[in-house]
Order: structure tokens, then C-alpha cells, then sequence
């Protein structure tokens, strides 16, 4: 079980990234977890090693909610390569999350 | 006894209410709603685009921070914060301020489609964790939901969206926060998306129509869970000073009533108003038709009034500025130096510059500002465009009350047709407002048409109920005396030669009596010589008389004298004898 910890990058990468993604939950819920792992499974099969992953916790950092405009949660925000693009949901439809983050064309 | 006018209750009494309101500070909205806003609960505010559901929800979170102490939250959906700042500052409110202070917050929440890829299950938490840490972040009472409906188009999955208002609501309600959350108008239900099956407290309708191209807007508490309210559609305005919703019955009939009584400036009519003219703080309807007057009656009210030292506010829907006192110097009335003086003003528009509502409230404005001390309309009637217009009266009985309640007395002039049956019927609505009516008609007889006036009633004073010439002079107008000639009125030319046929006879008479003292004068004249006449004679008798008595008084002494004398000389001789013979 991977453990969603606030502000946590990974993995931690030398060079300024290609993908920067940030992740939004609220507290240890079912929906966040399952986010998260959904995530990093996408990013080690797609963008392995070309991305890092920060993961926002509101509950606890709530004033961070305004700043990337953020209402649903999970919310992942991709903040580079720009233009910023947003996916909300537990990122189960891998396809689409995909789609969203502008890796694959929709097909 | 002063106060003769009848104290009528209110139609609408307030009920005690158990329910705790929140004063939304909106000048007629907490009258509507008996206090506010139910406390602690969300109201919804429905309404078409742009007919003010923000610069409701706007006023009810500044009133909230300045006069009550309740900070609020201003989440928007629709404008930023930038915006909305620049827009509420043109009513006076500086948002700005209000955030340094941490009186307000703005939150300007953007959803862009575009930009949002929906995969699997999520909730709204970030926007519950968002607007709580605003709300706590200030300790706000107070929030506004502007336009949350904009969600719908942001949000693909409206089921889930659905079940998150619902639950925002009940979150809402239990913190405690009294809340204005803003909705689309929709086609056949309140709001677009239903919102109203959400809110259920209290949910206010906004109106914005156009009716015969003038705008009118109208406010309407569809329901209030637990309170009784205003039923009616109220019409608002959003004036300088921001939104005012104009309860008619919301003014009671309790003002203060003056007993002092002012002049009209025409001495005739104050005559027949008991001899001292209207109440301070009355109204006054003058209606007449075309040409009988009217706007002459009203300049010299406002003469009268500016004589006195007093302000005068005069609404010209007829005539310009310049019109009106080139016009009146014809008659005399000069009042161009009352407005030199500062103590006229007129405010001359075409009626059909704005609605009712709006000029309603540039007289309140200028009312407010100016402070005069009688306000003279001319001519409401040009108000209402259409002959049977509902507004008039409610918009009258409005400003009305206004006045009073700023001791203001009112003038208002009222165009009708050349009939008097017609006149009453048409006027009977609005003159039932006024406390004096005062009718102005044209009378054709005898191949002219006359001026008369009438009082047709006047409140709380003898008042006569005689029809009255009114002329026009040179210096100003005033009523003539009325003519009596048998048992009829005259007025006009019949007036007239009435009038010289009189002054005809009493020269005359006047001739003739002037011929009957110089007689009397002669005729004493030639007694009196008479009288002289026989004095002389009695004097020469008189005289003739006592010289005879004289006379025969000193002859009868004469004959004495001589015969004491002979009587002397003969002793001396018999003495004389005497001795002779002796010897």
C-alpha cells in the first residue's frame, strides 16, 4: 500500500522533469488512494523516469485549494509540459487519463 | 384640536415572528421579509441575466460586515474578484478595503470545461475545503454562492454535482451561515437547474421586464419557510446607492401632521380654503385640461414659497427650464431669481426618460439632497404613458409618502380631458392620495371660454364650495370675486359688462344723489335768507317799538317836570300873597 503523503515527490529526479503532475485529495480516503495508484501505475508504464508526482493533501493545506482552482477531488493537475490540463476522478479509465494528460492522441 | 387627519392602520402589520432573521440592510427587502434572511440557512435568489442577484447577494455581505459585524464570503463562479471590485465600486462599496480589512473575502472560483477530463468517481471536497477555510479564515457569518450554477457547465457529471449541492446545503446549514446563493432564471422553473428543490428556505425572484420599452424591476419572496412575508411583486431599482426595493406597504400612515398652514400664493384660493391656505406637508392635486392653468397654479406656489425664504422643488415633465421661466415671467412670475437665490430647483426630463420606479427615485434622491420644502410635479400624469397605467398610483402613493414623511408638501398637476364627469372619474384613483384637489376647468359660455376653479375637496379645513373665476394678470393669477347676478354665477364677458352695467347704476345713483344735496343746499340756502329776512323785520320792530316807548317815557317825564315846576312857581306866589296880607 502506498502510503499518500503531502507534498511528497516521486521519485526524486536530478533533472527538471518533462511531466510535472500534482495530485489533489482530501485526507486518506478510498478515492484518493486509489487515485494515487492509479496514477503511478500510469506514469511507470507511459512516462517512466520522465516524471514526478506531488501530491496535495487540502484537508491539510487548504489554502492551496484556490491556487490551481480546484473543486472535485481527486483532482490531478498537469502543470508541465503547460498548457495546464486537469483530470478529475480516481484516474480508473487509464485511456483517458492518458488522453487527458495529452500523452496519447484520442483515438 | 390640530390633528384632523385620520390615522389609518397599516395594511400590513408585523406578525411576531419566532423565526431569527439577518437583516439584509436592503432598503425595503427587510420590510418585505419582516427582518432579513432567515439566519443560518441559505436563500436562493433567482432571476434572468442582469436583473441584480449579485448586487443583491453584493449588498447583503457588505451591509452584513459594516453595520452588523458579520463578515462574509463572496465565492463567485462567474465574474473575478477584479470585476466584481470595479463593478461594486461604482455603487460606493470598495471590496478592496473590505478584504484588507478582513471583512469580506472574494474567492473567484473559474471552471473551465476545456480544461477538465473527467475519469472515474470524485466529489466536490475541494470546494467544501475552499470555502471552509474562507469562511473560517475570516470567521465570516455570512456567504454568497454566485452563480453556483455555473458548475453545470463545468461539471459533465450532473448526477454527482446534484448530490454535492445537496450536500454544500446541508453543510451550509448546519456551520450556521446564513447564505445567498444565486440561480439562473430557467425556462419553466426557477432556476435552470433546479436549485430550488435544494434551497427550500427562502428563495426570492428577480425580475427584470420591459413593458412598453421601459424597463421595470420587480422582486418577488416566492416562498419563506416559516415567516410570513410580502406576497406582491415589489418593484426594486438599482440606484447609485445600490439596490431599493420599494414596499408599498411598507410606510405607515404614522407621520407627523403640522397644523401650520402655508400659503398657495393666490390670495383668492387661500380665501376659500378656510382664508390660510394648505397644511404643511399636505398634498395637493390641481387637475384641469388643457390651458386652464395648471403649471401657472404650481409656479406660483413655488413664488409664494421662495418669498417665504423656503426651497422649492419642481419635476417639469412638459416644459424646459428656460421654457417655464420665460413662460411664467408672462404672468409675472419671475423665478429665475429664486433659482439665483438656490432656493428653486427644477428638474426638467421627458417622462419617458426612464420608468416609473427611476424617476421615483431621482425625486427620493433629490428629495434627500435638496431638502425643500415643497415639491411640485408637473404633470403626473405625463408619468404614465398609458391611459389606465397600474404603476401610477402605487408609484404616487409612494412618493407621497415620502414626502410626508419628510414634511414636504406636494403639488401635483394632472392633465385630463375637458370634461368635469370625465375628470373625476379618470383622477379618482390618485386624488383619493391627495388631501386637497383642486379642479381647474374651462366653462364656453356666452361665445368665450372662462377660467374657473373649484376645490373639489380639501382635508381637514372648511374650504368653499364655490366655482371661482381665475384670470391671468400680469402679476400672476388670482381668483375674481364671484358675480352674482340673480341666482346666477357670472364669469367672463357676462362678468363684465355685469360688472359695468353695475358701476353704470351706481353712477347714477351717485348723479342723483349728488343732485339732491346740491338742492337740499339751495333750498336751506333760501330758508335761510328767509330766516334773515324776518329777523330784520322782527329787529326794525322791535326798534320802532322800544324809540316810541323811549319817546313817550321821556315826554311823560317832561310834562312831570313842568307841572312840579308851575307847582313851584305858584307856592312862591301864594307865600309871597300870604305875607302881603299879614302885613
Amino acid at each position: 500500500m502506498t502510503d499518500v503523503s503531502p507534498l511528497k515527490r516521486q521519485p526524486t529526479l536530478r533533472y527538471k522533469p518533462e511531466w510535472q503532475l500534482r495530485l489533489y485529495v482530501a485526507g486518506q480516503t478510498a478515492k484518493s488512494k486509489a487515485a494515487f495508484d492509479n496514477l503511478r501505475k500510469i506514469c511507470e508504464t507511459h512516462l517512466s523516469g520522465r516524471y514526478t508526482i506531488e501530491v496535495v493533501d487540502l484537508q491539510l493545506n487548504p489554502r492551496l485549494a484556490a491556487g490551481d482552482q480546484i473543486l472535485a477531488v481527486p483532482t490531478l493537475v498537469r502543470k508541465v509540459p503547460e498548457p495546464i490540463r486537469k483530470i478529475i476522478g480516481d484516474l480508473s479509465d487509464e485511456h483517458r487519463v492518458l488522453v487527458g494528460l495529452d500523452v496519447l492522441p484520442l483515438r | 384640536m390640530g390633528r384632523t387627519r385620520k390615522k389609518r392602520k397599516a395594511v400590513s402589520e408585523a406578525v411576531p415572528d419566532t423565526l431569527d432573521k439577518t437583516p439584509t440592510g436592503i432598503q425595503g427587502l427587510d420590510e418585505i421579509t419582516q427582518g432579513g434572511l432567515p439566519r443560518g440557512r441559505p436563500t436562493l435568489v433567482c432571476g434572468a441575466a442582469g436583473c441584480g442577484k449579485t448586487m443583491l447577494a453584493a449588498q447583503f455581505l457588505v451591509n452584513g460586515a459594516l453595520e452588523h459585524d458579520e463578515p462574509g464570503v463572496f465565492m463567485m463562479f462567474e465574474e473575478n474578484a477584479g470585476e466584481l471590485t470595479d463593478n461594486m465600486r461604482s455603487l460606493g462599496i470598495d471590496f478592496d478595503r473590505l478584504q484588507k480589512r478582513k471583512k469580506i473575502l472574494l474567492d473567484y472560483v473559474r471552471v473551465e470545461r476545456s480544461e477538465i477530463e473527467e475519469t472515474g468517481e470524485y466529489d466536490l471536497e475541494g470546494l467544501f475545503i475552499r470555502l471552509g477555510h474562507a469562511i473560517d479564515s475570516i470567521g465570516a457569518k455570512r456567504v454568497v454562492l454566485d452563480t453556483i450554477e455555473a458548475l453545470f457547465s463545468g461539471l459533465p457529471n450532473h448526477a454527482v454535482l446534484r448530490a454535492e449541492l445537496r450536500r454544500l446545503f446541508r453543510w451550509l446549514k448546519d456551520r450556521g451561515l446564513t447564505a445567498i446563493i444565486t440561480g439562473e432564471r430557467g425556462e419553466e422553473t426557477l432556476t435552470r437547474f433546479g436549485l430550488e428543490e435544494y434551497v427550500a428556505d427562502c428563495v426570492i425572484l428577480l425580475d427584470h421586464r420591459i413593458q412598453d420599452q421601459v424597463s421595470t424591476r420587480r422582486l418577488r419572496v416566492v416562498k419563506y419557510r416559516g415567516s410570513a412575508h410580502g406576497t406582491n411583486e415589489y418593484p426594486f431599482l438599482i440606484g447609485p446607492a445600490g439596490l431599493t426595493v420599494l414596499p408599498i406597504t411598507s410606510l405607515r400612515l404614522d407621520h407627523a401632521v403640522s397644523d401650520q398652514r402655508i400659503s398657495t400664493g393666490i390670495a383668492g384660493l387661500d380665501e376659500m380654503l378656510g382664508g390660510k391656505g394648505i397644511y404643511r406637508g399636505s398634498s395637493v392635486l390641481v387637475s384641469g385640461a388643457p390651458g386652464t392653468g395648471k403649471s401657472s397654479v404650481g409656479a406660483t406656489f413655488i413664488d409664494a414659497t421662495c418669498r417665504r425664504g423656503e426651497r422649492a422643488l419642481l419635476f417639469a415633465y412638459e416644459e424646459s427650464n428656460q421654457q417655464l421661466l420665460r413662460n411664467m415671467r408672462s404672468i409675472g412670475l419671475d423665478l429665475a431669481q429664486w433659482q439665483d437665490k438656490g432656493l428653486l430647483k427644477v428638474y426638467a426630463t421627458r417622462p419617458t426618460l426612464q420608468g416609473l420606479e427611476q424617476h421615483l427615485v431621482h425625486m427620493y434622491e433629490l428629495v434627500k439632497e435638496f431638502k425643500p420644502s415643497i415639491v411640485v410635479v408637473d404633470p403626473i400624469s405625463n408619468l404614465s404613458i398609458y391611459e389606465h397605467d397600474a404603476e401610477l398610483k402605487p408609484t404616487l402613493m409612494r412618493l407621497i409618502d415620502t414626502l410626508k414623511v419628510n414634511g414636504c408638501t406636494a403639488m401635483f398637476t394632472a392633465l385630463t380631458s375637458d370634461s368635469v364627469n370625465v375628470i373625476a372619474e379618470s383622477q379618482a384613483g390618485v386624488s383619493s392620495l391627495m388631501d386637497t384637489w383642486l379642479l381647474l376647468a374651462n366653462l364656453a359660455y356666452n361665445g368665450e371660454r372662462t377660467r374657473t376653479l373649484q376645490v373639489l375637496k380639501s382635508r381637514g379645513m372648511p374650504h368653499s364650495n364655490q366655482v371661482r373665476e381665475f384670470v391671468f394678470t400680469n402679476r400672476g393669477v388670482d381668483l375674481v370675486d364671484v358675480y352674482l347676478a340673480g341666482s346666477q354665477v357670472l364669469t367672463g364677458t357676462a362678468r363684465v359688462s355685469q360688472e359695468a352695467q353695475e358701476s353704470a347704476a351706481l353712477d347714477l345713483r351717485r348723479r342723483d344723489h349728488e343732485q339732491r344735496i346740491r338742492e337740499l343746499a339751495s333750498h336751506r340756502k333760501a330758508i335761510d335768507a328767509q330766516i334773515a329776512a324776518l329777523t330784520a323785520q322782527r329787529d326794525d320792530r322791535q326798534g320802532q317799538v322800544e324809540l316810541a316807548i323811549a319817546r313817550e317815557t321821556l315826554e311823560a317825564e317832561g310834562t312831570l317836570e313842568r307841572a312840579r315846576s308851575i307847582a313851584k312857581s305858584r307856592g312862591q306866589e301864594a307865600r309871597q300873597q300870604r305875607r302881603a296880607a299879614s302885613r
